[in-house]
Protein backbone atom coordinates (compact mmCIF):
# COMPACT_ATOMS: atom_id res chain seq x y z
CA UNK A 1 0.00 0.00 0.00
CA UNK A 2 1.11 3.82 -0.72
CA UNK A 3 1.77 6.05 2.13
CA UNK A 4 -1.66 6.33 3.50
CA UNK A 5 -1.19 10.47 4.52
CA UNK A 6 -0.13 11.38 1.12
CA UNK A 7 -2.71 11.92 -1.71
CA UNK A 8 -2.19 10.72 -5.63
CA UNK A 9 -0.70 13.99 -6.41
CA UNK A 10 2.03 13.40 -3.43
CA UNK A 11 0.32 16.13 -0.88
CA UNK A 12 -0.61 15.89 2.66
CA UNK A 13 -3.70 14.18 2.93
CA UNK A 14 -3.84 13.23 6.36
CA UNK A 15 -1.23 13.41 9.41
CA UNK A 16 -0.86 10.08 11.25
CA UNK A 17 2.68 9.79 11.83
CA UNK A 18 6.06 11.99 11.51
CA UNK A 19 7.71 8.67 10.40
CA UNK A 20 6.96 8.31 6.31
CA UNK A 21 7.09 11.89 5.69
CA UNK A 22 9.03 13.39 2.87
CA UNK A 23 11.78 16.14 4.07
CA UNK A 24 10.01 18.65 1.70
CA UNK A 25 6.47 17.99 3.63
CA UNK A 26 7.88 18.75 7.08
CA UNK A 27 10.16 22.09 6.30
CA UNK A 28 6.92 22.99 4.00
CA UNK A 29 5.09 22.75 7.62
CA UNK A 30 7.42 24.44 9.71
CA UNK A 31 7.44 27.00 7.23
CA UNK A 32 3.86 27.14 7.24
CA UNK A 33 4.01 27.93 10.82
CA UNK A 34 6.32 30.67 10.63
CA UNK A 35 3.28 32.81 9.09
CA UNK A 36 0.66 31.80 11.85
CA UNK A 37 3.34 32.41 14.45
CA UNK A 38 3.26 36.26 13.89
CA UNK A 39 -0.47 36.11 14.25
CA UNK A 40 -0.57 36.82 17.75
CA UNK A 41 0.75 40.31 16.96
CA UNK A 42 -2.86 41.13 15.86
CA UNK A 43 -6.14 42.87 16.97
CA UNK A 44 -7.63 40.13 14.83
CA UNK A 45 -5.59 36.55 15.52
CA UNK A 46 -7.66 34.43 13.30
CA UNK A 47 -7.76 34.30 9.77
CA UNK A 48 -10.59 33.52 7.41
CA UNK A 49 -9.02 30.00 5.59
CA UNK A 50 -11.17 27.79 7.38
CA UNK A 51 -14.47 29.66 7.45
CA UNK A 52 -17.29 27.27 7.11
CA UNK A 53 -15.31 23.44 7.55
CA UNK A 54 -16.06 22.16 10.99
CA UNK A 55 -12.83 20.25 12.64
CA UNK A 56 -14.36 17.78 14.82
CA UNK A 57 -11.48 16.79 17.98
CA UNK A 58 -12.31 13.10 18.77
CA UNK A 59 -10.65 12.53 22.12
CA UNK A 60 -11.06 8.83 22.54
CA UNK A 61 -8.21 9.36 25.25
CA UNK A 62 -9.00 12.20 27.69
CA UNK A 63 -6.24 15.35 27.29
CA UNK A 64 -7.51 18.58 27.90
CA UNK A 65 -4.27 20.19 27.03
CA UNK A 66 -3.50 18.49 23.44
CA UNK A 67 -7.47 18.89 22.76
CA UNK A 68 -7.41 22.63 23.77
CA UNK A 69 -4.88 23.34 21.43
CA UNK A 70 -6.08 22.06 18.49
CA UNK A 71 -9.09 23.72 19.64
CA UNK A 72 -7.67 27.16 19.62
CA UNK A 73 -5.46 26.40 16.21
CA UNK A 74 -8.88 25.44 14.67
CA UNK A 75 -10.48 28.65 15.98
CA UNK A 76 -7.60 30.62 15.00
CA UNK A 77 -8.19 29.39 11.71
CA UNK A 78 -11.93 30.20 11.82
CA UNK A 79 -13.40 26.41 11.79
CA UNK A 80 -16.07 25.25 13.93
CA UNK A 81 -14.74 23.21 16.32
CA UNK A 82 -16.88 20.32 17.76
CA UNK A 83 -15.40 18.28 20.45
CA UNK A 84 -16.36 14.89 21.58
CA UNK A 85 -15.57 13.14 24.57
CA UNK A 86 -16.48 9.85 23.20
CA UNK A 87 -15.28 7.70 26.99
CA UNK A 88 -18.52 9.50 28.08
CA UNK A 89 -20.63 8.95 24.97
CA UNK A 90 -21.68 6.91 22.14
CA UNK A 91 -18.67 3.96 22.33
CA UNK A 92 -20.20 3.43 26.23
CA UNK A 93 -23.25 2.61 24.65
CA UNK A 94 -21.56 0.10 22.53
CA UNK A 95 -21.12 1.73 19.20
CA UNK A 96 -18.46 0.91 17.09
CA UNK A 97 -15.03 2.82 15.94
CA UNK A 98 -15.90 2.95 12.75
CA UNK A 99 -19.91 3.11 13.26
CA UNK A 100 -19.03 6.48 15.15
CA UNK A 101 -17.21 7.91 12.78
CA UNK A 102 -19.65 7.21 9.49
CA UNK A 103 -22.31 8.95 11.82
CA UNK A 104 -19.98 12.07 11.83
CA UNK A 105 -18.87 11.75 8.24
CA UNK A 106 -22.86 12.13 7.44
CA UNK A 107 -22.95 15.42 9.28
CA UNK A 108 -20.07 16.63 6.71
CA UNK A 109 -17.07 16.73 8.93
CA UNK A 110 -14.43 18.57 7.11
CA UNK A 111 -11.77 16.93 9.67
CA UNK A 112 -11.25 14.64 12.49
CA UNK A 113 -8.60 15.33 14.99
CA UNK A 114 -8.22 11.97 16.78
CA UNK A 115 -6.83 10.97 20.00
CA UNK A 116 -6.73 7.19 20.78
CA UNK A 117 -5.07 4.79 23.48
CA UNK A 118 -4.60 2.11 20.57
CA UNK A 119 -1.30 2.34 18.50
CA UNK A 120 -2.84 2.71 14.48
CA UNK A 121 -6.81 4.33 15.44
CA UNK A 122 -6.40 7.00 13.59
CA UNK A 123 -5.06 5.02 10.66
CA UNK A 124 -8.22 2.46 10.51
CA UNK A 125 -10.11 5.76 10.51
CA UNK A 126 -8.03 7.36 7.60
CA UNK A 127 -8.55 3.80 5.56
CA UNK A 128 -12.58 3.96 6.38
CA UNK A 129 -13.00 7.80 5.32
CA UNK A 130 -11.04 7.32 1.72
CA UNK A 131 -14.32 7.55 -0.34
CA UNK A 132 -14.87 11.15 1.38
CA UNK A 133 -11.17 12.89 -0.52
CA UNK A 134 -12.20 16.36 1.16
CA UNK A 135 -12.14 14.44 4.71
CA UNK A 136 -8.83 14.85 6.96
CA UNK A 137 -7.74 12.80 9.73
CA UNK A 138 -4.77 14.22 12.16
CA UNK A 139 -3.64 11.74 14.62
CA UNK A 140 -3.04 13.71 17.84
CA UNK A 141 -1.35 10.83 19.54
CA UNK A 142 -2.56 7.18 19.35
CA UNK A 143 -0.99 4.29 21.87
CA UNK A 144 2.85 4.37 21.96
CA UNK A 145 3.10 4.85 18.00
CA UNK A 146 2.86 8.52 17.05
CA UNK A 147 2.35 11.73 18.09
CA UNK A 148 3.38 13.79 14.85
CA UNK A 149 2.25 17.36 15.59
CA UNK A 150 4.18 17.15 18.62
CA UNK A 151 7.08 16.08 17.19
CA UNK A 152 6.82 18.38 14.78
CA UNK A 153 6.31 22.15 16.91
CA UNK A 154 9.54 20.35 18.61
CA UNK A 155 10.97 20.47 15.45
CA UNK A 156 9.84 23.70 14.94
CA UNK A 157 11.01 24.70 18.73
CA UNK A 158 14.57 23.49 17.94
CA UNK A 159 14.72 25.21 14.14
CA UNK A 160 13.48 28.37 15.96
CA UNK A 161 16.37 28.67 18.51
CA UNK A 162 19.45 26.55 16.30
CA UNK A 163 18.27 27.56 12.86
CA UNK A 164 19.97 24.47 10.78
CA UNK A 165 19.59 20.69 11.79
CA UNK A 166 22.84 20.11 9.78
CA UNK A 167 25.31 20.43 13.02
CA UNK A 168 23.22 19.68 15.84
CA UNK A 169 23.33 16.84 18.73
CA UNK A 170 19.88 16.23 20.51
CA UNK A 171 19.20 13.86 23.30
CA UNK A 172 15.98 12.49 23.96
CA UNK A 173 15.78 11.78 27.72
CA UNK A 174 13.56 9.10 29.86
CA UNK A 175 10.79 6.91 29.09
CA UNK A 176 11.75 6.35 25.49
CA UNK A 177 9.73 2.69 25.94
CA UNK A 178 6.15 4.52 26.42
CA UNK A 179 6.83 7.80 24.36
CA UNK A 180 4.42 8.51 21.56
CA UNK A 181 6.36 12.18 21.16
CA UNK A 182 9.92 10.38 21.31
CA UNK A 183 9.35 8.49 18.35
CA UNK A 184 7.98 11.02 16.15
CA UNK A 185 10.75 13.46 17.20
CA UNK A 186 12.84 10.90 16.45
CA UNK A 187 12.05 10.29 13.12
CA UNK A 188 11.57 13.92 12.35
CA UNK A 189 15.15 14.63 13.60
CA UNK A 190 16.70 12.03 11.34
CA UNK A 191 14.39 12.83 8.48
CA UNK A 192 16.03 16.03 8.51
CA UNK A 193 19.64 15.28 8.69
CA UNK A 194 20.53 15.74 12.63
CA UNK A 195 23.79 13.92 12.98
CA UNK A 196 23.88 13.42 16.65
CA UNK A 197 21.07 12.14 17.98
CA UNK A 198 20.95 10.33 21.77
CA UNK A 199 18.15 8.16 23.49
CA UNK A 200 19.13 8.12 27.44
CA UNK A 201 17.49 6.23 29.24
CA UNK A 202 17.90 2.63 31.66
CA UNK A 203 16.99 -0.34 29.97
CA UNK A 204 14.08 -0.51 31.48
CA UNK A 205 12.31 2.48 29.66
CA UNK A 206 14.45 1.86 26.17
CA UNK A 207 12.92 -0.07 23.12
CA UNK A 208 14.64 -3.26 22.50
CA UNK A 209 16.43 -2.31 19.00
CA UNK A 210 16.11 1.21 19.13
CA UNK A 211 19.50 1.68 17.75
CA UNK A 212 17.70 0.87 14.51
CA UNK A 213 16.18 4.52 14.53
CA UNK A 214 19.60 5.90 14.31
CA UNK A 215 20.18 6.98 17.02
CA UNK A 216 23.24 6.41 20.19
CA UNK A 217 21.69 4.80 23.00
CA UNK A 218 23.05 6.21 26.42
CA UNK A 219 22.21 4.46 29.67
CA UNK A 220 24.61 7.21 31.76
CA UNK A 221 22.86 10.23 31.73
CA UNK A 222 26.30 11.67 32.61
CA UNK A 223 27.80 10.57 29.41
CA UNK A 224 24.57 11.09 26.81
CA UNK A 225 24.50 14.64 27.77
CA UNK A 226 28.42 15.75 26.77
CA UNK A 227 28.54 18.36 24.66
CA UNK A 228 24.39 18.49 23.13
CA UNK A 229 22.43 21.68 21.74
CA UNK A 230 19.20 20.27 22.15
CA UNK A 231 17.72 18.06 25.34
CA UNK A 232 13.94 16.90 24.49
CA UNK A 233 13.06 15.37 28.25
CA UNK A 234 10.25 12.78 28.12
CA UNK A 235 7.75 12.60 30.49
CA UNK A 236 7.09 9.73 33.36
CA UNK A 237 4.02 8.54 33.51
CA UNK A 238 2.53 8.10 36.87
CA UNK A 239 1.88 4.66 36.52
CA UNK A 240 5.46 3.62 35.47
CA UNK A 241 6.46 5.69 38.26
CA UNK A 242 6.12 2.81 40.97
CA UNK A 243 5.67 -0.13 38.05
CA UNK A 244 8.15 -3.45 37.79
CA UNK A 245 10.08 -1.35 35.43
CA UNK A 246 11.61 1.21 37.93
CA UNK A 247 12.73 1.15 41.49
CA UNK A 248 11.11 4.52 42.56
CA UNK A 249 10.73 8.24 41.13
CA UNK A 250 13.25 9.12 43.47
CA UNK A 251 15.82 6.68 42.06
CA UNK A 252 14.79 7.52 38.73
CA UNK A 253 16.00 11.66 39.42
CA UNK A 254 18.68 10.20 40.85
CA UNK A 255 20.14 8.63 37.34
CA UNK A 256 17.63 10.66 34.80
CA UNK A 257 16.27 13.69 36.22
CA UNK A 258 17.76 16.75 34.66
CA UNK A 259 19.29 18.99 37.45
CA UNK A 260 21.57 22.07 37.01
CA UNK A 261 24.40 19.82 37.38
CA UNK A 262 23.63 17.64 34.87
CA UNK A 263 22.20 20.04 31.85
CA UNK A 264 26.06 21.54 32.92
CA UNK A 265 27.42 18.91 30.92
CA UNK A 266 25.93 20.17 27.71
CA UNK A 267 26.52 22.90 25.31
CA UNK A 268 26.28 26.61 27.10
CA UNK A 269 23.55 27.28 24.68
CA UNK A 270 21.75 24.16 24.61
CA UNK A 271 18.17 24.24 25.44
CA UNK A 272 15.81 22.30 27.40
CA UNK A 273 12.31 20.69 25.96
CA UNK A 274 9.72 18.75 27.62
CA UNK A 275 6.43 17.97 25.98
CA UNK A 276 4.60 18.94 29.16
CA UNK A 277 2.82 18.33 31.42
CA UNK A 278 5.90 17.94 33.48
CA UNK A 279 6.70 15.79 36.90
CA UNK A 280 8.58 18.45 38.67
CA UNK A 281 11.11 16.84 40.37
CA UNK A 282 11.02 12.89 38.83
CA UNK A 283 12.16 14.26 35.12
CA UNK A 284 13.15 17.83 35.57
CA UNK A 285 14.57 19.94 38.80
CA UNK A 286 12.73 22.78 39.04
CA UNK A 287 15.59 25.00 38.34
CA UNK A 288 15.84 23.71 35.32
CA UNK A 289 12.37 23.88 34.10
CA UNK A 290 12.21 27.65 35.13
CA UNK A 291 15.83 28.35 34.24
CA UNK A 292 17.10 30.27 31.39
CA UNK A 293 17.75 27.43 29.24
CA UNK A 294 14.19 25.82 29.46
CA UNK A 295 11.94 26.93 25.91
CA UNK A 296 8.90 24.76 27.45
CA UNK A 297 6.24 27.53 27.77
CA UNK A 298 7.55 28.68 24.17
CA UNK A 299 7.01 24.87 22.67
CA UNK A 300 2.99 25.40 23.89
CA UNK A 301 3.05 28.98 22.15
CA UNK A 302 4.70 27.41 18.94
CA UNK A 303 2.43 24.39 18.96
CA UNK A 304 -0.26 26.26 18.12
CA UNK A 305 1.31 27.75 15.00
CA UNK A 306 2.52 24.34 13.73
CA UNK A 307 -1.27 23.07 14.40
CA UNK A 308 -2.90 25.69 12.51
CA UNK A 309 -0.25 25.38 9.63
CA UNK A 310 -1.04 21.14 9.59
CA UNK A 311 -4.60 22.21 9.59
CA UNK A 312 -4.58 24.65 6.94
CA UNK A 313 -2.41 22.19 4.74
CA UNK A 314 -4.43 19.32 4.96
CA UNK A 315 -7.69 21.15 4.42
CA UNK A 316 -6.63 23.16 0.61
CA UNK A 317 -5.61 19.38 -0.49
CA UNK B 1 8.26 33.65 -25.58
CA UNK B 2 4.80 35.37 -27.16
CA UNK B 3 4.63 38.17 -29.69
CA UNK B 4 3.90 41.05 -27.61
CA UNK B 5 6.58 40.88 -25.49
CA UNK B 6 8.30 43.30 -27.06
CA UNK B 7 5.34 46.12 -26.70
CA UNK B 8 5.62 45.38 -22.96
CA UNK B 9 6.35 48.90 -21.68
CA UNK B 10 9.32 50.09 -19.42
CA UNK B 11 8.89 49.05 -15.93
CA UNK B 12 11.61 51.80 -15.23
CA UNK B 13 9.19 54.03 -16.83
CA UNK B 14 6.36 53.09 -15.13
CA UNK B 15 8.11 53.32 -11.72
CA UNK B 16 9.24 56.93 -12.54
CA UNK B 17 5.66 58.22 -13.28
CA UNK B 18 3.97 55.93 -9.90
CA UNK B 19 7.11 57.67 -8.02
CA UNK B 20 5.83 61.14 -9.63
CA UNK B 21 2.31 60.52 -8.58
CA UNK B 22 2.44 59.36 -5.20
CA UNK B 23 4.73 61.80 -4.04
CA UNK B 24 2.68 64.74 -3.49
CA UNK B 25 0.14 62.73 -1.77
CA UNK B 26 2.07 61.10 1.06
CA UNK B 27 3.87 62.30 4.48
CA UNK B 28 6.34 60.75 6.24
CA UNK B 29 3.97 59.37 8.71
CA UNK B 30 1.59 57.03 5.94
CA UNK B 31 1.91 53.57 6.38
CA UNK B 32 3.21 51.92 2.67
CA UNK B 33 2.60 48.60 2.54
CA UNK B 34 3.59 45.99 -0.60
CA UNK B 35 1.79 42.93 -1.28
CA UNK B 36 4.36 40.02 -1.53
CA UNK B 37 6.20 39.85 -3.37
CA UNK B 38 6.66 42.14 -6.55
CA UNK B 39 4.99 44.60 -4.50
CA UNK B 40 6.76 44.36 -1.52
CA UNK B 41 10.05 45.11 -3.83
CA UNK B 42 8.19 48.23 -5.48
CA UNK B 43 6.42 49.20 -1.59
CA UNK B 44 10.74 49.01 -0.52
CA UNK B 45 11.60 51.77 -3.37
CA UNK B 46 8.97 54.14 -2.63
CA UNK B 47 9.65 53.67 1.01
CA UNK B 48 13.19 54.76 0.07
CA UNK B 49 12.62 57.11 -2.15
CA UNK B 50 9.58 59.03 -0.96
CA UNK B 51 11.48 59.15 2.86
CA UNK B 52 8.51 57.79 4.92
CA UNK B 53 9.42 57.42 8.42
CA UNK B 54 7.18 54.73 9.89
CA UNK B 55 8.80 50.98 8.78
CA UNK B 56 7.61 49.05 6.11
CA UNK B 57 4.70 46.82 5.79
CA UNK B 58 4.69 43.59 3.75
CA UNK B 59 1.23 41.40 3.67
CA UNK B 60 1.13 37.90 2.44
CA UNK B 61 -1.97 37.12 1.54
CA UNK B 62 -2.22 33.31 1.21
CA UNK B 63 -4.22 33.38 4.17
CA UNK B 64 -7.09 35.12 2.71
CA UNK B 65 -7.33 34.22 -0.65
CA UNK B 66 -10.77 33.28 -2.14
CA UNK B 67 -9.71 30.22 -3.86
CA UNK B 68 -8.49 28.31 -1.40
CA UNK B 69 -10.55 25.68 -1.48
CA UNK B 70 -9.83 25.05 -5.21
CA UNK B 71 -5.94 25.39 -5.04
CA UNK B 72 -5.18 24.84 -1.74
CA UNK B 73 -2.49 26.59 0.45
CA UNK B 74 0.60 28.12 -1.11
CA UNK B 75 3.49 26.21 -0.98
CA UNK B 76 5.21 29.56 -0.21
CA UNK B 77 3.23 31.59 2.28
CA UNK B 78 5.63 34.25 3.96
CA UNK B 79 4.97 35.91 7.30
CA UNK B 80 3.45 39.05 6.42
CA UNK B 81 4.73 42.14 8.85
CA UNK B 82 2.84 45.59 9.77
CA UNK B 83 5.51 47.24 11.90
CA UNK B 84 3.28 50.32 12.78
CA UNK B 85 -0.14 51.04 14.01
CA UNK B 86 -2.77 50.74 11.68
CA UNK B 87 -5.46 52.33 13.76
CA UNK B 88 -6.94 55.90 11.89
CA UNK B 89 -3.33 55.78 9.67
CA UNK B 90 -3.31 56.68 6.00
CA UNK B 91 -2.28 53.12 4.16
CA UNK B 92 -0.61 53.14 0.70
CA UNK B 93 -1.19 49.79 -0.25
CA UNK B 94 1.41 48.68 -3.43
CA UNK B 95 0.86 45.84 -5.90
CA UNK B 96 2.72 45.27 -9.29
CA UNK B 97 -0.14 44.45 -11.29
CA UNK B 98 -3.60 45.15 -10.99
CA UNK B 99 -5.44 42.83 -12.55
CA UNK B 100 -8.64 40.97 -11.13
CA UNK B 101 -8.82 42.41 -7.91
CA UNK B 102 -9.09 40.00 -5.94
CA UNK B 103 -5.41 39.84 -4.58
CA UNK B 104 -5.92 44.09 -3.62
CA UNK B 105 -9.53 42.57 -1.94
CA UNK B 106 -8.04 39.73 0.13
CA UNK B 107 -5.03 42.51 1.10
CA UNK B 108 -7.70 44.87 2.41
CA UNK B 109 -9.64 42.06 4.24
CA UNK B 110 -6.32 41.50 5.91
CA UNK B 111 -5.15 44.72 6.60
CA UNK B 112 -8.15 45.33 8.71
CA UNK B 113 -7.11 42.52 10.94
CA UNK B 114 -4.54 44.52 12.13
CA UNK B 115 -6.70 47.47 12.85
CA UNK B 116 -8.93 50.41 11.32
CA UNK B 117 -6.99 52.14 8.56
CA UNK B 118 -8.23 55.86 8.41
CA UNK B 119 -7.82 55.81 4.98
CA UNK B 120 -5.94 52.97 2.12
CA UNK B 121 -5.22 53.99 -1.64
CA UNK B 122 -3.79 51.93 -3.96
CA UNK B 123 -0.75 51.81 -6.00
CA UNK B 124 0.49 49.79 -8.82
CA UNK B 125 2.47 49.77 -11.54
CA UNK B 126 0.67 48.50 -13.87
CA UNK B 127 -3.22 48.20 -14.41
CA UNK B 128 -3.29 45.66 -17.06
CA UNK B 129 -7.82 45.67 -16.90
CA UNK B 130 -9.60 42.53 -16.33
CA UNK B 131 -11.15 43.39 -13.14
CA UNK B 132 -13.73 40.83 -11.16
CA UNK B 133 -14.51 43.17 -8.41
CA UNK B 134 -14.90 47.14 -7.93
CA UNK B 135 -11.42 48.29 -7.11
CA UNK B 136 -9.92 50.84 -8.41
CA UNK B 137 -6.12 52.21 -7.94
CA UNK B 138 -5.56 56.14 -7.18
CA UNK B 139 -2.39 56.08 -8.67
CA UNK B 140 -0.83 53.82 -12.05
CA UNK B 141 2.42 54.10 -13.03
CA UNK B 142 0.90 52.72 -16.98
CA UNK B 143 -2.12 50.94 -18.25
CA UNK B 144 -1.65 47.86 -20.41
CA UNK B 145 -4.68 45.56 -21.27
CA UNK B 146 -3.33 42.02 -21.47
CA UNK B 147 -4.95 39.02 -22.68
CA UNK B 148 -6.38 37.05 -19.82
CA UNK B 149 -4.67 33.82 -20.10
CA UNK B 150 -1.10 35.37 -20.17
CA UNK B 151 0.46 36.48 -16.95
CA UNK B 152 2.56 39.91 -16.25
CA UNK B 153 4.96 39.34 -14.07
CA UNK B 154 7.43 42.31 -12.38
CA UNK B 155 10.95 40.96 -11.96
CA UNK B 156 13.85 42.76 -10.24
CA UNK B 157 17.47 42.47 -11.63
CA UNK B 158 20.63 42.17 -9.52
CA UNK B 159 21.16 46.14 -9.35
CA UNK B 160 17.20 46.72 -7.93
CA UNK B 161 15.77 47.63 -11.53
CA UNK B 162 12.46 46.89 -12.45
CA UNK B 163 11.75 44.48 -15.78
CA UNK B 164 8.32 43.16 -16.52
CA UNK B 165 7.73 39.80 -18.46
CA UNK B 166 4.66 38.60 -20.28
CA UNK B 167 4.67 34.91 -19.86
CA UNK B 168 1.29 32.34 -21.33
CA UNK B 169 2.24 29.39 -18.92
CA UNK B 170 -1.32 29.37 -16.07
CA UNK B 171 -1.00 31.51 -13.04
CA UNK B 172 0.77 30.00 -10.48
CA UNK B 173 -0.94 28.49 -8.17
CA UNK B 174 0.99 26.50 -5.87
Amino acid sequence: MNNPQLNARGELQHLLSVEGLPRETLLHILATADSFVGLTDRDVKKVPLLRGKSVFNLFFENSTRTRTTFEIAAKRLSADVINLNINTSSTSKGESLLDTVDNLSAMHADMFIVRHASSGAPYQIARHVTPHPHLHVVNAGDGRHAHPTQGLLDLYTIRHYKKEFSQLSVAVIGDVLHSRVARSLIHGLTTLGVPDVRVIGPKTLLPAGVEQLGVKVFHDMNKGMAGVDVVAMLRLQNERMNGPLLPSAQEFFKSYGLTPEKLALAKPDAIVMHPGPMNRGVEIDSAVADGPSSVILPQVTFGIAVRMAVMSILAGN
Amino acid sequence: MIAHMTTLPDAEKLYAELLRQVRPQVTPDTGVIGIMTGGAWLAERLHRELGIQQPLGVLDISFYRDDFDQTGLSRNVKPSQVPFDVQGRHVLLVDDVLHTGRTVRAAMNELFDYGRPGKIELAVLVDRGGRELPIAAQYRGGEFAVPNEHVLVLDRGDTGNFTLTLSDRHRERK
